[in-house]
This record gives structure tokens, sequence and C-alpha cells, in this order.
């Protein structure tokens, strides 16, 4: 049994608290969680924050389950609905939500007034010391900085020993040595309180830096679910791909399959890869899949295409750089055509449609000479081509 | 001219005073909770009971005179009702002179008490819910406090119209010497009666009141008029 188990669905009309939809939006979810950092990642406006609110109970779902180590927060069935104070669940806001009116002791005093006044000042103490505030205590959140704000308002959220931890976007807007130290403290928190956590975010980095787990939203239901880890390198969608900052997202049909040799051809108008074999395909199906930019190599024009086990080259020319603070993200051309690109096909890919993009460090930039040498050979490793499993967005 | 200050009459400076105050104090208790009604619950109706709360400062005051009259009059239940408890009509008493300005008051006080309440970040009183706080110690404590200033202001200037008020108060109070005059009344009356030293001196009196109640508004807020 995990430590928190939800499932829910909650319909909100199309003009609800300040956002309006084209139409009903609905939010259907369902998750296990236990100890450890659980990351709901996805795009705007698609339910990650409305997941968080019906788990703390802002939200009353129109129906479904919350278990929180076996006692039922919110059941439909039976009417069960706790209020939010009776649920033992911090939650840790995009502002913060210090009040602003008391010191940052009177902050965290403020959710223990049961406890008995030795302990509460003792785990007042505790929690100042940790997150290394005692020298703030009397200050009120208005003469805090950024970072000890940041750390106040988790403090505050864990003094009153909660089962369950949910950050919204909790670093949001922040600079990024705020954002380091932020991330510092959430591995220790995971150490030392083994709760599930959930965290909201946008961003694919945070995702991977803190997340054990990773939920991907889309339109609020959760399409993809694995470490980050797994759904980066196996995006189940050419939405989740894009979601993921993966920009070579090709559609084609598959041409050839060849189950004793383990491999399939998949074609498109541009170019031919071999990939791994795909069960449950025939050929003339049509097929998504993508390559991700680190995983293409350019090798000098003139290299043998088909020796030494080297496959899938496709001749390109460096159309433009982009330079990022560490790496040169190159947009290339694709020379090779197999037949005339037919723009129906154009429409649904990632680039534009004869486009790939690759990425080199600087170093290898310079390196390679790239400035000045603009035909090249990419090089797609049959191993590195992901073939989606779901196929429409 | 000194003669003259000694001789005027100050029952409805003191009578205007006790009228305001009390009838502050009521629109106070009766305003905030309204107005947490409206900013906290959504119920069908809702913008219908915010409509009548708003209706007296629309209605010219002697048409709500005259309702007021109407509904507490010593013909109508509740005027019976009231005589029958303390023993005399509420009509024509400085009693009737507090419902007068309290009727006034109130609206003012619902509508800036509940913007007050609703500028209050939502986060606040959440965060507040997550820790274990219940409702009542959601309100008196994080959002009266962070509203406060608003509606210190809006008590303010509340008690300044209740200082005020003519048109109401004569519908229901009148306007009999030593009982119930006002000082706006009595500003009326004087005029009418030719006596302009006493209306001048009491014109200057709400005057200056109305200034320095300006000013402590503005300074509660925090602006600065000066």
């Amino acid at each position: 049994m995990a430590q928190l188990e939800f499932t829910f669905r909650k319909r909100l009309a199309p003009v609800a608290g300040g956002r309006s939809f084209e139409h009903d939006f609905e939010l259907d979810v369902a998750l296990e969680c236990d100890a450890g950092i659980t990351v709901l990642f996805g795009p705007s406006g698609s339910g990650k924050t409305l997941t968080l609110d019906s788990l703390a109970g802002f939200l009353k779902p129109d129906d479904g389950r919350i278990l929180l180590n076996d006692s039922i927060l919110f059941d439909s069935g039976s009417g069960v609905c706790l209020a939010p104070r009776r649920r033992s669940i911090g939650y840790v806001f995009q502002n913060y939500a210090l009040f602003p009116h008391m010191t940052v002791e009177q902050n965290l005093a403020f959710g223990i007034q049961h406890v008995p006044p030795l302990e509460r000042r003792r785990r007042i103490h505790e929690m100042l010391e940790l997150f290394g505030l005692s020298s703030r205590a009397g200050r009120r959140p208005g003469e805090l900085s950024g970072g000890e704000k940041q750390r106040a308002s988790i403090a505050r959220a864990l003094v009153t020993e909660p089962r369950l931890l949910l950050l919204d976007e909790p670093v949001r807007g922040l600079d990024y040595p705020l954002r380091a130290d932020f991330y510092e403290i959430l591995r220790n928190v995971r150490e030392r309180h083994r709760i599930p956590i959930l965290l909201v975010t946008h961003d694919v980095a945070e995702g991977f830096f803190l997340g054990d787990r990773m939920a991907v939203y889309g339109a609020g239901r959760i399409v993809q679910l694995g470490t980050p880890e797994e759904i980066f390198h196996q995006p189940r969608s050419p939405a989740i791909a894009r979601l993921l900052g993966i920009s070579n997202i090709y559609s084609g049909i598959v041409e050839e399959l060849d189950p004793m040799a383990g491999r399939a051809v998949l074609k498109t108008p541009q170019f031919s890869v071999a990939s791994a074999y795909l069960p449950g395909r025939f050929r003339g199906d049509s097929v998504s899949f993508c390559i991700r930019r680190e995983q293409i190599t350019l090798l000098p024009q003139g290299s043998p295409k088909t020796t030494n086990g080297r496959e899938n080259c496709v001749r390109v020319r460096i159309a433009a750089e982009i330079f990022t603070p560490t790496t040169v993200r190159l947009v290339l051309s694709v020379v090779e055509q197999s037949e005339p690109a037919s723009s129906a096909m154009d429409a649904s890919n990632g680039v534009g449609s004869s486009a790939m993009e690759s990425e080199v460090t600087r170093a290898a930039y310079q390196k390679m000479k790239i400035a000045q040498q603009r035909e090249w050979l990419a090089e797609l490793p049959s191993s590195a081509i992901h073939v989606f499993a779901e196929q429409s967005d | 001219m000194i003669n003259s200050f000694t001789q005027i009459d100050w029952f409805p400076f003191w009578l205007s005073l006790r009228v305001a105050l009390i009838a502050t104090a009521i629109s106070l208790v009766a305003g905030l909770a309204l107005a947490y009604l409206l900013a906290r619950y959504q119920f069908r109706g809702r913008e219908v009971l915010d409509s009548v709360i708003t209706l007296p400062i629309v209605l010219p005051p002697t048409v709500l005179g005259y309702y007021l009259l109407v509904l507490l009059g010593r013909n109508s239940g509740l005027g019976r009702g009231f005589e029958a408890i303390f023993g005399f009509p509420l009509v024509f008493t400085w009693q009737a002179a507090v419902v007068a300005a309290t009727f006034h008051s109130v609206p003012l006080l619902v509508k800036s008490a509940r913007a007050a309440l609703e500028s209050v970040d939502r986060n606040l009183e959440n965060a507040a819910r997550t820790l274990g706080a219940s409702e009542g110690r959601i309100f008196f404590h994080i959002t009266l406090p962070l509203a406060r200033r608003s509606i210190l202001a809006a008590t303010v200037f509340a008690f300044a119209r209740a200082l005020g008020d003519f048109g109401v108060t004569i519908m229901i109070a009148g306007n009999i010497p030593g009982k119930t005059q006002t000082m706006a009344v009595a500003i009326y009356d004087a005029m009418q009666s030719g006596n302009t030293l006493p209306a001048n001196l009491m014109v200057l009196i709400i005057s200056l009141t109305a200034i320095a109640i300006l000013y402590a508004t503005n300074r509660i807020q925090g602006k600065r008029l000066l």
C-alpha cells in the first residue's frame, strides 16, 4: 500500500477562478506515491496546481478518493471530505504566503498552537537551526531576503510534521544560486522526512534534478509516468517530446520490417533510417519518431557511409547556429532528398520539414571548425531512434 | 461674541456625537459580518443581497426615511413591538436618529470592508488552513489584521457620514429641540429662523471635523495629504 494514493476527477466550468477555458476543463488523474519526490511536470494550465489544491482540500473533486497513510481524506462514495486543517498536509506556495504581519518565529508557531509550549519551542528552534534562520527569527517576512523567505516557508510547512508535502513551482522567478540552494534544501528534506513530496514545475531540468519519479501532465490527465530518465529517453508521444525540449521529431512510414535481423526501416520524405525492430507494426504503417540533439554526431563529408557499423548517415548543411552559454546548437538542413518533399508530411514535424538539430560543445565547435565547413554527414545511430508509442498528440 | 458663544445650545453637538458613535459601532459589527458573508461564501442570490445592502446609499434620503417610517412607525408591527418592549415608540426619539444614521453607514462599511477582505491574498488564508487554523482563527488572526487599515478608514468615513445625516434623520427622528435635533438638523432650523450665528458656528464645527476626519483617513491608509 503506497503512502499516498489518489484518483479523482473534477470538471471546471469555462470560467472558473479567474481563468477562462474554451470549453469545460476536466481533470482526471490517478497516482500512487511513496516517500520521495514526485515531480508533476507539464505545461501551464494542464492541471498540476489543481491536483495539489484538491489534495490539500481547497478544491473538492467531483468524484474519487484520496488516501494518505491509510486515512481517507476524501471519498466521494461515502461523502467524506476532510477540511484542509485536518489533513496534516504541508503546502509551500509559489509566493511563499508567509504571514506579513507576523515574525518568522510567529509564522512557525502558527501551525502548532495545540502543542504544549515546551515542545512547541523545541520544535521551532530545531527548525530555525536546520534552515539557518535562527538569527532572523524576530524579523518579519518583509525584511527577509528571497532565500530566507523560501526557507521560512518550507520550515513553517514542516514544523507541523505533515504526512505529505506539496510544493507549487517554488523556485519560479528565482535566480540560479537560489534555485541551487533550494534543490539542496529539498534533497535534505527528502532524507530527513520520509514522506511523499509532490512538486509542481514546468522546468525539465528541475524535474531531473529533484524527481525520484515524474508524472507528465497533458490537458488534465497524466500522460506518462516514470523516472525522469525513462521519460526523457522514451517519451510516449510527440507532444511529450516537445514538452521536454526535444526538437527532432519526424513522421514517416514503416518501409521495412526484419524480425530476424531485429531491425526496421523508417522512411520520411527527406531520409530513411534503420531503427530497432518494431513489434506490432506492419509495413506501410505511419510512424513518428524522434532523436535527441546530443545523440546526433557530425562526421566529415567524405566519410564512408556504411563501413565500421556506421548507419543512418544523412547529408546535411549547416543552416544556422544557436549559441547557448556552454554549447552550440546547429540547425541542419537535410541535403539528400529521396523524393520530393510532400507538404502534408511537413506540418507535423517538430522542426522545419527538412531541418534537424544537433548540439556540440563549444570546444568541439572550435575544434571541428564548423564555422568554416558547412557540409557534413549527420549520423543517427539506430539505437538512438525512439519510436513513439502513441502517434497522436 | 463670547457671550453668544456660551449661549449656544450645545445639545445638538453632543447628540450628533453620541448618535454617530453608536451608529458607527453597530455598523462596524453588522457591516463586518455582512462583508465576511459576501466575501467568503458563494451562494445564489449573493449579488442580490449586495444590491439590497447598497440600496440605502442609492435611494434619496427622504425616500429611505419614508420607508423606514412605514416600517418602524407607531402603526407598524415593528414599531408596536418596540413600544411593547421599551415602553415608548421608536420614531421621533434619538434612538431613531441612531437607526437613521446606521442605515446609511452600513452600506458604506460593507462595500469597503468587502473589498478589503477580498484583497487579502487567498494564499495566505489557504496557508493558514493547511496549518490547522479554523475559519474563525483565520478571520481574526489573518484576514482582519491584514485588512485592518482599509476597514479602519472605512469606519472613520462611516462615522463622518453618520455625523452629518439629515434627510433620513429628519423623517424618522424629527426636529425636536433638546431631544432629536442633531447638528445637521439644527443648522437647517437655525437658517430657517434667521439665527445665522449658531448656524455659522455649527457649520464651522462640522467642517473642521470633516477635514480632520479626511486627514485621519488618509494617514491611516498611509497617504500624505500635506
